[in-house]
């Protein structure tokens, strides 16, 4: 057996090895399409507080009136669709582009890992607005998404957790500061999306 | 130049055996059509040559139904774990061989 044969049987080994036990089609530019969705969602989120109450005071809550809780959960919810719809078809163009099948036992595994954390936080979100703790919402979303994406980076690049490890961050921080919620949740959701996204897209995805 | 192809495992040779064998590795299990997907082959080329690793015993087979569907999972024994590193270091040696 020649060296360079050597050399390229061990090399599809170990690209082989990878391939099947990662999902590595996941795209960047999904990451930054999520984060400009999240700025738009905030800003305009932003704007129905302000019209409704002149200036943003801060106070222990922005507001109480749940009329404009309910607007702002509604905003948070298309912002949550378009960015699964957006990670979802860009993910699967990738996977297509580079002739692998998208839906394969990773792909699988990715999905699963965090649906759990997702929708254990899902639930935990509405019951706080159903006993009307609004303070806590924002700082619950970076929670329980920081959480799903550190169960889901064993399934694909190990960056997705450093991604996640900043979102409980910038979630206990939101906790922690009252207030804080809006602030906290464009960074982690609007910026560390977009950075995410851009430096992901550079690094894997051309 | 002494070489330690004794140390080759003769179920190996094959190239997509060694495939199978490194998914496996990869992996808690893998099911057909999965794999046949992964590594781009027919259905008879794939079943005769998990057939051959099956004969060695190096992987294990679990036959289960989803509906009326037949599932069938593989996950690598271990003595196909052990066959399989022993191989990659021989891979490994002939490297450091060739290279003194």
């Amino acid at each position: 057996m020649e060296e360079k044969d050597i050399h390229s049987e061990l090399t599809s080994i170990r690209s082989l090895m990878e391939r099947s036990s990662k999902f590595l089609s996941l795209s960047g530019l999904s990451g930054v399409m999520a984060g400009i969705y999240a700025l738009i969602g905030a800003f305009i989120g932003y704007r129905i507080v302000n019209e409704r109450y002149g200036s943003l005071v801060i106070s222990d809550s922005y507001t109480d009136d749940s009329m404009v809780y309910h607007q702002l959960i509604l905003i948070a919810g298309l912002i949550l669709l378009l960015s699964i719809l957006s990670g979802l078809l860009l993910s699967i163009r990738q996977a297509k582009k580079k002739g692998e099948n998208y839906w394969n036992p990773v792909s699988r595994r990715l999905i699963s890992s965090m649906v759990i954390p997702l929708f254990t936080g899902g639930l935990f979100i509405i019951i706080l607005f159903l006993r009307l703790e609004y303070d806590l919402i924002a700082s619950a979303c970076l929670i329980f998404y920081g959480l799903s994406l550190i169960s889901a980076s064993q399934y694909t690049f190990s960056d997705v957790k450093w991604l996640g490890f900043c979102q409980i961050i910038l979630g206990l921080l939101a906790a922690l500061i009252p207030a804080s919620g809006l602030l906290f949740w464009v960074i982690g959701f609007g910026l560390l999306h977009i950075i995410y996204g851009t430096v992901m897209h550079f690094k894997y995805n051309r | 130049m002494k070489t330690s192809l004794e140390q080759f495992d003769k179920a190996f040779e094959n190239r997509i055996r060694l495939q199978i064998m490194s998914v496996l590795l990869a992996n808690e299990h893998y099911d057909f059509k999965s794999l046949k997907d992964l590594l781009d082959v027919t259905d008879g080329n794939l079943a005769s040559h998990i057939k051959a690793l099956e004969k060695e015993e190096y992987i294990i087979v679990n036959k289960t139904f989803i509906g009326k569907k037949p599932n069938t999972q593989y996950s690598v024994s271990e003595k196909g774990r052990k066959a399989f590193t022993k191989h990659l270091e021989a891979l490994e040696n002939l490297i450091k061989q060739q290279k003194m």
